[in-house]
């Protein structure tokens, strides 16, 4: 619904580097030459304590100590060059995106020096879980950002991952409450495979909203969520509850052969089955979407129905197709919550993921690599979320440009809604109005 | 025991004006194929809640058929032998014990009517919040933040020790005041930056939703430092607004906390008819939702339209968040607004945007709501079988094709409602 339209636009390449509009960078550069000048100013007054960064545990793993305020000078100095490149951007020209990519990417490093130097409780980090966990706690997001795609790369809008999800998650454990409890094995595995059919299940309902009677399809995403919604909570109540299940199931480990005994970084070949599945299905996605038929057809639905169907493709089989098989995505995404992580059900237990997943798909302009980008952005966010409240940091005399900042402790709310502001100022800032799928969300009439 | 099939259709025949306003831009003329226009629209929607209600039966039916062959666990028949043993007469009456009940819990008495009126009273104006944002074409699914920032804003108002000794006619337009300008301020960012930047309302109002519930938290239930806990109370929620500032009940309200905010939703949707069908920002704001690209041609500034609309759409949402605080509960408590906002959004669509459907559909909505502890109680069904009757009820109105295909009602294309063309920014 851009007030400028134009018609003749290529199908988005794979590869194509992001480019943003040249007001924008004006604009994010004299940002950064203020946030600079106001990092330099503030380097004097950061705590002297070095501060340490170790991947492993101590001792013998390999540490990177650092004096924070020299390290904040050094950040900068980068996002003030950086800024200077943006307000520059006429003479500089592809110079300006690196730069600016390149000084928005320091901020996680800066976030994690400076709370670690106005840390109460240590001064002292391990790096290989937060990354580990940043992983982990990107599943269902990255599993929702791929139903997404499928979903709207065939041109069919999904605000109903999150009920697909909701879904999965709640019959794949019910699956198991009443199946499963006796021996763990064999039916925590089949619960997933209800958990993805279940996924599924809910996808096609939403291709025969919007496919066949041609639903608006944001009407049909919101149906979809609330079905979601009382459906599992009805059943939690009728059947979760009386099979009394206890919580703690929770698939084993798998070990990547071979890469799970490199030195340092071995541990992260090492997961549960619906974490691991997540690298296959960005592969298999990405290798079905841009190099076979099958995902061609899809691309060319999404632009053009009408085109593609003078081709001999029918759009109508293959948005049901791309739809469902999204679906099925997002049911495993759903059995991350209750069959892999946390071991049970709870009501409205995915809790906004399957829209975060949408904000991700989004960021990453509807590319399966940078739409796990965004996932992994929030699985940091999240993951250093629950590490600062371990950290306790406190802010004590500090002044910014000027600008006296009051003591307090940082809250936990802030670190919980931490993904959320970073997803906003993303959005807003480097994002912006990204390209659709040409023909997402305009229902197809087939000629007759 | 007469069989009321139709559950929630007997709902009071509110105030659904059978002249309303038909919701296309035909600037509300009464000729007649307008109104026949609307007679079709009514019977698509009875017909839409006729199989909500009968699916919804069918889920029971499944849940006592489960529950009655779980009872025969350990008879020696088989699985078809379990079946013939089931007590028929005990599954057919359960669907229509249970909607009974669901029926007597809403409207059975004077009080429970109240209570659902009391219940219905916030999502009239945080769905006047969607419906309006609609007509921008915008997808305002930030009510739900609107709300919490709307109540926050004018809780802490009321909780002002100037505020105190004022009376009443100066305090509680200062309450409300702020909690629409705290609504205006939360939904008017997100327009802001779609105007400005780009980003979809639709994600970044998300976000704003759970930035908006956490900083609640933090402000009404933290204890380190404390800003608005009431810690004499052992209830965590904030301290109480002024006397003064409260909303005054209904007559035979207090007991169910029917109070005036119902009669405010009401009037809203009244402001909202009249900006939409009498003004020329009104028309501004149509032809912004119809056609962007018209708009600016015809010399309209969407960018303007999208923040003023948004801000205008947070305030009504803000006051259905403070008309809470102010009227039923008389302090902030983060629970209490837990999701008006998502619901509102299905009203709105329930209501296909238009400003006075919105008052049947709320009380449909919260009559549902409010019904159903007596059908726990009764029919010994979990209330979340009303979550299920209410998305059934949407997916029937969304999904009008089917209706009109099932039930061979005539009618045109023309009122479909259509919201999001896709994320084009």
């Amino acid at each position: 619904m851009s007030a400028v339209t134009t018609d003749s636009r290529p199908i988005a390449e794979d590869a194509e580097a992001v480019t943003l509009p040249r007001t924008r960078l004006v604009r994010i550069g004299w940002i950064y030459v203020v946030l600079g000048i106001g990092l330099l100013e503030f380097a004097r007054r950061v705590p002297e304590n070095d501060v340490a960064f170790t991947f492993g545990i101590p001792p013998d793993a390999p540490t990177l100590s650092l004096d924070p305020g020299g390290a904040v000078l050094g950040i900068g100095a980068l996002l003030l060059l950086a800024g200077i490149a943006g307000v520059l951007e006429r003479r500089l020209g592809r110079v300006t995106s690196i730069a600016l990519i390149v000084a928005t990417a320091a901020f996680v490093p800066l976030v994690l020096i400076l709370s670690l130097a106005y840390s109460t409780s240590s001064q002292q980090t391990n790096l290989i879980p937060l990354i580990q966990q940043s992983l982990v706690q990107s599943t269902p997001i990255a599993l929702g950002a791929l139903a997404g795609l499928w979903s709207e790369r065939s041109g069919v809008v999904n605000i109903g991952i999150e009920g697909m999800m909701l879904a999965g998650a709640g019959g794949g454990f019910m699956t198991y409450a009443v199946m499963g409890q006796a021996e763990g094995g064999f039916w925590l595995y089949a619960s997933v495979v209800v958990a993805v059919i279940v996924g599924g299940l809910m996808a096609a309902l939403h291709a025969v909203l919007t496919v066949t009677f041609r639903t608006d399809q944001i009407i049909s995403g919101v149906v979809i969520n609330l079905l979601a919604l009382g459906l599992t909570s009805y059943l939690r109540q009728q059947v979760i509850v009386p099979a009394g299940v206890g919580t703690g199931i929770r698939p084993d480990d798998i070990m990547i052969p071979g890469l799970h005994r490199l030195p340092i970084i071995g541990d992260l070949f090492v997961g549960q089955p619906i974490y691991l599945s997540m690298f296959l299905l960005l592969l298999g996605s990405a290798y079905l979407m841009f190099r076979t038929p099958f995902g061609l057809r899809v691309r060319s639905v999404g632009e053009n129905p009408h085109a593609a169907e003078t081709l001999g493709i029918d759009p109508v089989r293959v948005r049901y197709a791309a739809v469902i098989l999204g679906g099925l995505i997002a049911g495993l995404g759903g059995a991350w919550f209750s069959l892999e992580s946390v071991g049970r059900f709870e009501d409205n237990m995915t809790n906004g993921a399957g829209f975060i997943a949408l904000a991700a798909l989004i960021f990453g302009k509807w590319r399966p690599w940078p739409a796990f980008g965004g996932a992994l952005l929030f699985g940091f966010a999240n993951a250093f979320g629950i590490r600062l409240q371990s950290l306790s940091v406190t802010l004590e005399d500090v002044r910014f440009l000027g600008v006296p900042v009051p003591t307090l402790e940082i809250p936990s709310q802030l670190a919980q809604s931490l993904p959320y502001v970073v997803t906003i100022i993303v959005l807003a800032g480097v994002i912006g109005r990204a390209i659709a799928p040409a023909a997402v969300g305009q229902p197809f009439e087939p000629s007759k | 025991m007469s069989a009321p099939t139709k559950g929630p259709r007997e709902e009071p025949p509110s105030s659904r004006p059978d002249s309303g306003a038909p919701d296309d831009s035909s600037g509300g003329s009464e000729s007649l194929i307008a109104r026949w226009a609307n007679l079709t629209q009514l019977k698509v929607l009875t017909y839409a809640l006729l199989c909500a209600v009968l699916l919804g039966g069918v889920v029971i039916v499944a849940t006592e058929v489960v529950n009655q062959l779980q009872g025969l666990e350990n008879s020696e028949l088989g699985f078809f032998g379990r079946l013939g043993q089931l007590d028929y007469g005990a599954v057919i009456g359960k669907p229509f014990e249970a909607y009974w009940a669901l029926l007597r819990g809403a409207v059975g008495s004077p009080s429970r009517l109240a209570s659902s009126l009391a219940r219905s009273t916030p999502f009239i104006a945080a769905s006047l919040a969607v419906a309006f944002a609609f007509k921008a074409g915008l997808f305002n699914i930030g009510a739900e933040g609107q709300v919490l920032i709307g109540a926050l804003l004018g809780g802490w108002a009321g909780t002002w020790a100037w505020l105190q000794g004022l009376p009443a006619i100066v305090a509680l337009p200062i309450v409300l005041i702020m909690g629409a300008l705290g609504g205006a301020l939360y939904g008017g960012f997100p327009g802001y930056l779609k105007a400005k930047t780009g980003a979809h309302e639709v994600i970044t109002t998300i976000m704003l939703n759970t930035i908006a519930l956490r900083l609640v938290e933090w402000v009404v239930l933290g204890r380190d430092p404390v800003i608005l806990l009431d810690t004499t109370s052992s209830v965590p929620h904030s301290r109480p607004i002024a006397e003064a500032a409260r909303l005054p009940f209904l007559p035979g309200g207090s007991g169910s906390a029917l109070h005036w905010g119902l009669i405010l939703g009401i009037a809203l949707c009244g402001v909202m008819w009249f900006v939409m069908q009498r003004t020329t920002t009104g028309f501004e704001i149509k032809t912004v939702g119809l056609n962007p690209s018209a708009a600016t041609y015809a010399g309209m500034s969407v960018s303007r339209t999208w923040i003023l609309v948004m801000a205008v759409s947070g305030a009504f949402a803000g006051l259905a968040g403070v008309g809470e605080v102010s009227g039923s509960v008389g302090f902030i408590q983060p629970g209490v607004f837990r999701n008006i906002g998502f619901d509102a959004i299905a009203i709105a669509l329930l209501a296909k945007g238009n400003p006075w459907a919105v008052i049947p559909s709320s009380l449909l909505w919260g009559a549902l709501l409010s019904g159903a502890p007596l059908m726990q109680l009764e029919a010994d069904l979990s209330i979340d079988l009303v979550r299920i009757v209410q998305a059934l009820i949407l997916l029937f109105v969304a999904a009008d094709l089917i209706v009109r295909r099932l039930f061979k009602v005539e009618g045109d294309d023309e009122n479909r409602t259509v919201l999001a063309t896709g994320w084009g920014g």
